[in-house]
């Protein structure tokens, strides 16, 4: 029997062949991507925390703010800890130093897997009950009380014995020349009075109603140039000759050339550019490009999944044990295949750079997601040490996971025209949403093959299954364990094989040419429907209600299917599990990534052959909540992202090109389809694991569940809602 | 060629050509910059401004036909206007890119429709795509900011 292998925190090995230079070579990738940066003085209270001369905090956020609400639940922490006034606190987003900044679970500055709490939770704790024992000390001084004697609230310190009181301000000057304590006493959970709290708000809600937010889209520097670039219209696919002699004509284009990825035209303004880029005529070189088509690959990896592929492909099992060469018994035998296509994230803002270069200075003004590798991409380009590339980090108008990408690729191509154009002048990287949709990094297309026999009790006795997908990490600094666990996780780890006595569940990877990339919940997007849907088509053949039979399954799957449980429970009973509005019906899925599990009860009815999704119930257990509102919103957003692409998502190729390229084809939810989602959390005293990824892939299984339940028809593809 | 636009309540001259869509004049040339740019052939709304009063998505006005038109962009609502306020009170944004847009098509709504039912709100709003999903809390705060006293518009 071999030991499962288990979902683990993407780690990075950052090695001079996967870095694709000699820069990087070593175990510690934060220190070496932070080679070249300038020293930096982060003042007495670290490089998390400022306090300014009238005693208003600045947490310095080393994540990205992408909509996920990391500023509130950073700052939270921190400002727990420092009893700081919440309401002056504020946030900044820190630069790029991976050697300071490191999210602690990939060992170099980035976010992503929904890691930016779970992994700064100890760290910013730490940071704030340091500054507050540096502040308690000036105090006591001041005060002439002992340091235990003190009370910190809301940035005032006070002295109960003596009604005496002095303010962080006050204390500011006195605090700076106390050395920082090493292991600070950090508080019970019992006295916390803002993780948890309802009053942990977003800090970025009045710039964003304002228009006053900054994204990249909103750069404007003096001297700057707007870029837009033609893409070769088929992955793989380079530039052979072009002609710009009509963009060259266009009033405002300052000039044309080619770069790695296609032909750039730099103009005064959008408008100029873009109109300049439609006019070039380029001659492709298509004799590496990817031409199938997307039917034609998800027939091959039907063929690959009944083991009828070529004779090339190379299996390997993500969890396999019991005797798996016994042949399945007489019992009920679930036999169903899955179809999931390409899906764009199709982020709100298009992707976009700005780059300046030349003069001394590399510098990047965008929304970076993952600041290390987008300094190592950089400065390869750049000829420069890594860490003397700056990178002023924006907000990210959503990325979903699209701007946490190996490659930098929008970046690495800004960076090219900027060295191009030289001298430190400003370039602003437009990407029309064509550009965006048919770049390519989406969430790979995967098939799903399962062969699922009941044994006496009704329970599953043999589980065979099959993944036939894209890799994800494969030649990727990140390349994870003999399994890219991206591909599998959700199944990988699922208690409901842990149960099972005899699991054969083997995974393939084809080699295609479409460049994919994580999608909002990684794996789980098909995996979570995999194993939901099934378990629901299981339950009709044991005749068992959808609850009780996950009850059943979580029960033989031990301690390690508890948390399962638990929010199975809770939302079933919040939801009146049994008791749907009517005219709809209920369906439910339970599903655990990154680190946390949610479960969801969904009312769904069909209006005209589509489904109609209403009231959403939401369980999660997420350990400690720090922002109840927030992790609500992130189980709101998820949903509504996920029932986008379950009705309708699908990125879909003809002969090697995209058939969809803007909002009229790649169709998303609106506000007239958008469900109302409930939200409760589980009360923990774990520490706080994922909410941004976790609510997304649930929607999908629940609705097919509802479906099954309503008329009876499983669901074999996605999107429900097929495009003429 | 110079064209004068009346932009939140002030005459302004531009030069950009008149082929040009408003979008890209008001961003680029007047450095207004909370209208957004998010698929440019009106199928998002994260442009839209008011036009004579009315919600329309400024990707497809060349400025051009504009000479004479009342413009009003997310910047002339001031940041008291009670749909910000209420989008603030329930933490409408998540991302944000989208917002000044969903804002705009709701202050159209409110405008004409001070008490917007459901189905008012699924008619106005479902032009404006929030890939965030904060729909449920759009919808929340305009009911919301429907109930406060209208500001007056400058």
């Amino acid at each position: 029997m071999n030991a499962p292998l288990r979902p683990s925190r993407r780690a990075f090995v950052v090695t001079a062949a996967s870095a694709g230079g000699a820069l990087l070579v070593g175990c510690k990738p934060g220190e070496v991507i932070s080679l070249g940066a300038p020293s930096e003085n982060f003042g007495p209270f670290g490089p998390f925390i400022r306090i300014a001369p009238d005693g208003a905090v600045t947490v310095v956020c080393k994540h990205i703010e992408m909509g996920q609400g990391t500023h509130a639940g950073l700052a939270a922490i921190v400002a727990e800890e420092l009893d700081a006034d919440w309401s002056r606190v504020s946030v900044v987003e820190a630069p790029a130093n991976s050697k300071v900044y490191a999210n602690l679970a990939f060992g170099l500055q980035g976010t992503g897997g929904s890691s930016a709490i779970a992994n700064s939770w100890d760290q910013l704790r730490h940071a704030g009950a340091a500054a507050r024992a540096m502040l308690v000390e000036a105090a006591a001084q001041k005060l002439g009380a002992m340091a235990a004697e003190l009370n910190v609230k809301d940035g005032v310190i006070s002295n109960p014995a003596t009604g005496h009181t002095a303010t962080f301000a006050e204390l500011l000057p006195a605090a700076a020349t106390i050395a920082p304590p090493q292991a600070p006493k950090l508080k019970s959970r019992a006295s916390y009075h803002l993780i948890g709290a309802d009053r942990v708000r977003r800090k970025d809600s009045p710039a964003k109603v304002t228009g006053e937010a900054r994204f990249t889209q909103d750069v404007r520097l003096p001297n700057m140039l707007t870029a837009m670039v033609v893409h070769a219209p088929r992955f793989g696919g380079k530039v052979k000759s072009f002609d710009d002699s009509a963009a060259r004509r266009i009033p405002g284009v300052v000039n044309v050339f080619a770069i790695p990825t296609g032909v750039a035209v730099v103009a005064e303004g959008t408008w100029a550019a873009k109109q300049g880029r439609d006019a070039v005529k380029v001659e492709w070189d298509e004799s590496r490009a990817e031409i199938r088509g997307s039917d034609e690959l998800a027939a091959l990896y039907r063929d690959v999944a009944a083991g009828k592929g070529p004779a090339d492909v190379k299996w390997i099992a993500f969890e396999s044990h019991g005797d798996t060469a016994i042949a399945p018994g007489s019992g009920q035998v679930l036999e169903a295949t899955y179809d999931f296509p390409y899906l764009a994230h199709a982020a709100m803002e298009p992707m976009n750079c700005v780059a300046e270069i030349g003069g001394g200075k590399t510098k990047l003004t965008f929304g970076s997601q993952f600041p290390g590798l987008d300094q190592v991409n950089t400065a390869l380009i750049a000829g420069v040490l890594p860490g003397s590339v700056e990178i002023e980090t924006l907000f990210a108008g959503g990325s979903f996971g699209r701007r946490a990408n190996f490659k930098s690729d929008y970046v690495v191509e800004c960076v090219h025209i900027a060295k191009h154009v030289g001298g430190g002048r400003p370039v602003k990287l437009v990407w029309t949403r064509e550009d965006d949709m048919a770049a390519g990094y989406y969430r790979p297309l995967t098939h799903h093959a399962l062969k699922v026999t009941l044994g006496a009790d009704g329970l599953p006795a043999v589980w065979r299954h099959r993944v036939v997908t894209q890799s994800i990490q494969k030649g990727s600094p990140m390349p994870g364990g003999p399994v890219d666990t991206t591909s599998v996780e959700g199944a990988l780890g699922s208690p409901y094989l842990a149960g099972t006595p005899v699991v054969d569940a083997q995974l393939a990877h084809m080699e295609v040419g479409v460049p994919v990339l994580w999608w909002r919940s990684v794996g789980a997007t098909h995996t979570a429907f995999a194993m939901e849907h099934s378990i629901d088509q299981l339950a009709r053949k044991a005749a068992r209600d959808p609850i009780d039979y996950r009850r059943a399954l979580y029960e033989r799957a031990g301690a390690g299917a508890a948390r399962h449980r638990a929010v199975l429970d809770l939302a079933a009973e919040k939801a009146g599990w049994g008791h749907p509005s009517a005219g709809y019906a209920q369906g439910v899925a339970v599903h655990e990534s990154f680190g946390s599990v949610v479960a969801q009860v969904a009312e769904v009815k069909l209006e005209n052959g589509t489904p109609r999704v209403g009231r959403v119930v939401t369980a999660i257990d997420c350990g400690i909540a720090i922002s109840p509102d927030q992790i609500a919103a992130q189980m709101e957003g998820g949903t509504c992202l996920g029932l986008a692409a379950a009705l309708y998502g699908a990125i879909t190729l003809k002969e090697g090109r995209v058939q969809q390229l803007n909002f009229d084809t790649y169709r998303v939810l609106r506000m007239n389809e958008a469900p109302q989602v409930e939200t409760h959390i589980l009360p923990s005293t774990n520490p706080p694991s994922g909410v941004g990824e976790p609510g997304t892939p649930l929607i999908a299984p629940a609705v097919a569940n509802a479906l099954l339940a309503l008329n009876g028809q499983a669901t074999y593809s996605l999107p429900f809602v097929k495009s003429a | 060629m110079a064209l004068i636009l009346n932009v939140n309540g002030r005459d302004v001259t531009v030069t950009s050509p008149p082929d040009t869509p408003l979008l890209w004049v008001l961003r680029d040339e007047l450095g207004l910059t909370g209208t957004k740019y998010g698929c440019g052939i009106a199928q998002c709304g994260a442009c839209t401004v008011h036009l004579e009063g009315q919600p329309q998505r400024s990707c497809q006005a060349p400025v051009g036909s504009l000479a004479g038109v009342k413009i009003l962009t997310i910047e002339s609502l001031g940041g008291n206007h009670p749909l910000q306020a209420a989008w603030i009170r329930h933490d409408v944004p998540q991302c944000g890119y989208c917002q000044s847009g969903q804002i705009m098509s709701a202050a159209g709504l409110i405008a004409r429709t001070p008490d917007p039912s459901d189905a008012d709100i699924d008619a106005a709003m479902s032009g404006n795509i929030c890939r965030c999903g904060a729909y449920q809390r759009i919808r929340a705060a305009i009911k919301d900011a429907a109930g406060a006293p209208a500001q007056a518009a400058p």
